[in-house]
């Protein structure tokens, strides 16, 4: 017979900072997560702001501001930092996924790269975008 | 010896039902926005911060329009599996149903819009 009350079923524990100390590894890895879904936020912002070049002047005029103010900068220059580190998170995905870099040396190794890769990157984005 | 193959062992495993079907995808779409992606960064960062009249004329351009179209419709999709993924680590039962139609509302919403955009930009 069906047990009448709903199991509950186990779903992932929030282990980090609890019961593991924070590593290179985990660290960087629920990172990936973080930016991910957070890039939603900018992609909206975007759509938004194209959304209203689409309407008219008028419209695009108000979406411009907000996207070219200080805390609009600082939004896309945080989305950057974000969608740079992503990328090359998810290029070591696609890299230990293939069965390489799985090693300790070697993925911590990796973990410094993306941190540093994705600050260079979004400096360099910066820089080449005012050309 | 069984002579099954570790993809037939792996098909319609899992919570999901679909085997490895949802890594794939995650896989297939990261190569395509490793392409996209850049190219993209370049061209909405230098048009931010013009006025209409370039705007306008940026993504009026076919290359412009095709690309941001793509970009649109492969990141939401890559990120629609991605919060679902997240989503189903951390809840159950109706918040996770309810919280992954919510994700995938917004990542076809996102998409559409900014399809529309692209399209009135255009013409």
């Amino acid at each position: 017979m069906a047990d009448p009350k709903p199991i509950e079923r186990p779903i992932s524990p929030f282990m980090l900072g609890q019961y593991y100390r924070f590593q290179m590894t985990s660290v960087s890895s629920i990172l990936t997560r973080i930016t991910g879904n957070a890039l939603i936020g900018s992609f909206i912002l975007g759509v938004w702001w194209l959304l209203a070049a689409a309407v008219g002047p008028d419209y695009f005029a108000v979406a411009n501001w907000w996207l070219t103010s200080w805390l609009g900068d600082l939004i896309f220059t945080l989305s950057l930092l974000g969608i740079w580190y992503h990328y090359l998170a998810g290029l070591r995905h696609l890299y230990y996924d293939a069965g390489h870099g799985l090693d300790i040396e070697t993925a911590e190794k990796l973990g410094w790269v993306i941190i540093i890769g994705s600050v260079v990157l979004t400096v360099l984005t910066l820089i080449i975008i005012q050309f | 010896m069984r002579y099954l193959t570790d993809r037939k062992r792996a098909e319609r495993k899992g919570a999901s039902g679909t085997g490895t079907e949802h890594h794939w995808y995650m896989s297939v779409s990261a190569v395509a926005l490793a392409f996209l992606i850049p190219t993209f960064l370049y061209i909405f960062g230098h048009a931010l911060g013009h006025d209409h009249a370039t705007v306008k004329a940026t993504f009026g351009n076919p290359f412009v329009a095709i690309l941001t179209g793509l970009v649109l419709f492969v990141s939401m999709q890559h990120f629609a599996k991605g919060a679902q993924l997240m989503i189903e680590d951390y809840t159950q039962g109706s918040w996770r149903r309810g919280l992954i139609m919510l994700a995938y509302s917004v990542a076809y919403v996102v998409t559409a819009t900014g399809l529309w955009a692209l399209a009135k930009l255009a013409m």
